[in-house]
């Protein structure tokens, strides 16, 4: 399980739905789906398409940026950043 | 008493004016749907829902839906897309309600629908799969569907309208689209005009009728009256055949406003630097220039596609916003003007209706 740490302009799409969670995953992608199944509708908000983050959005595990592909070992921190050259 | 609901979209969110039908005091509530630009913000009669065609750089397009005149939104962009194979859909531009669905105009240029009041979309292939579209090129706002026209009474009836593309009409849900762009000038265009290739900027149906179009182009303003398979130039003496919005008279189909702008080389500017709306009352054949309470000097407004309005009250007002922010609103069909909002982001979009107080 890792904590996930949304950006408020992202959980203020889905009202009720906390900027902290812990989900299963054991990747970047995994995490993001279990993300999906506890906010319906956020893997839009996310991806550019199946499987391409959106261009101005960044993924980072415990401080170091990451892929859908990038391992998320237990106890971890996922980030899902916005990058400042979108807004 | 009625209330008279401005929706206006802009580069950051969108924003409700409300008045009652003296339509002189105005309320501000805003910004919806923050973070997101929005092209086109509208209202369905059939159930008081609001929508608006959304983009934002970090979480992509959209399509924002409120069902209690702002106080709460949802959005969804699920099937509002073109295909993993295919070019990725980049933003909306236009969200019209028409016979208990929704339809959606994106980028590049497309035709989506939905019949669950935007929770999903399906892509309406036939418009996009036309045999003319390797011929379809952007232009300068790039290659976009912003005009939706639903027949009034006829369900599988419609016309959309695309930049530097053209109209095209469906009469069988979106099956198969017919050009119609005869007798519009591409002046752009060496040779002759093409099927496809026109840049239309706006039209809409006249009012009670089913077959009058006028539409707003880049090389000047037309009427049809056999439901765009001709067009007639009633540019006349506008001072600039360039421009961007139109509105249509709710009841009067000899009625229409436009508001002209320089050419594009010239900025895209109200003309002189005076603010101008151009009212015809007898169907483009002549216009007259309406600018009582507009800025007369130092005025270099640009005002987008999307962005007139006209209400449906018993002397429609006229509404119009602008890119520096400023909304503009007349109570007596454009007679005279007021600004009630100054300082809003740039405006994409001005929609307005009429609701039971």
């Amino acid at each position: 399980m890792a904590q996930v740490r949304l950006p408020t302009a992202l959980v203020t799409l889905f009202p009720g739905t906390p900027r902290r969670l812990v989900l299963p995953g054991e990747t970047v992608a995994g995490v993001l789906a279990s993300l999906e199944e506890q906010v319906p509708g956020i893997h839009d908000r996310l991806f550019a398409s199946r499987l391409e983050i959106r261009e101005h959005i960044r993924i980072f595990v415990d401080g170091e940026a990451a892929g859908l592909a990038t391992p998320v070992p237990p106890r971890s921190t996922v980030d899902v950043v916005l990058a400042v050259s979108g807004g | 008493m009625p209330r008279v609901l401005l929706m206006v979209g802009t580069k950051k969110g969108a924003f409700l004016l409300e008045s009652d039908e003296t339509r002189r005091d105005w309320s501000i509530r805003g910004p919806f749907c923050e973070g997101f630009e929005i092209r086109d913000v509208t209202y369905d009669p059939s159930d008081g829902a609001i929508y608006a065609a959304a983009t934002s750089s970090w979480f992509g397009h959209a399509v924002f839906r409120s069902p209690d005149l702002g106080e709460t939104w949802t959005h969804s962009s699920e099937g509002l897309a073109y295909g993993d194979d295919r070019p990725k859909l980049t933003r909306v531009w236009n969200v019209t309600p028409a016979h208990g669905a929704v339809f959606a105009g994106v980028e590049p240029a497309g035709l989506f629908r939905s019949d669950d009041a935007g929770a999903t979309w399906h892509h309406i292939e036939g418009l996009t799969n036309h045999p003319s579209r390797e011929g379809w090129f952007p232009g300068n706002g790039g290659l976009i569907l912003h005009t939706v026209v639903p027949h009034p009474t006829d369900p599988d009836r419609m016309w959309v309208g695309a930049s530097s593309v053209g109209v095209f009409e469906t009469t069988d849900g979106g099956v198969n689209w017919t050009p119609r762009n005869k007798g519009v000038r591409q002046d752009y265009n060496p040779g002759e005009p093409l099927e496809v290739g026109s840049c239309v900027h706006k039209f809409a149906l006249a009012a009670g009728s089913n077959q009058t179009l006028y539409q707003q182009n880049h090389c000047g303003v037309y009427r049809s009256d056999d439901g765009g398979a001709h067009w007639t130039e009633i540019t006349g003496s506008l001072p600039s055949e360039f421009g961007f919005v139109l509105g249509v008279h709710p009841r009067d189909p000899q009625t229409a406003w436009v508001l002209p702008l320089t050419a594009p080389e010239k900025g895209r500017f109200t003309p002189d630097a005076k603010a101008a709306v151009w009212r015809t009352r007898n169907g483009g054949g002549s216009w007259e220039r309406l600018s009582d309470g507009l800025p007369q000097q130092n005025a270099w407004l640009s005002v987008l596609r999307e962005a007139m309005g006209v209400d449906t009250l018993e002397r429609p007002g006229v509404y119009f916003g602008a890119q520096s922010g400023q909304v503009f609103a007349s109570a007596d069909e454009g007679e005279s003007w007021r600004e009630i909002a100054s300082y809003l982001p740039a405006i994409a979009s001005v929609d307005v209706a009429v609701i039971a107080g």
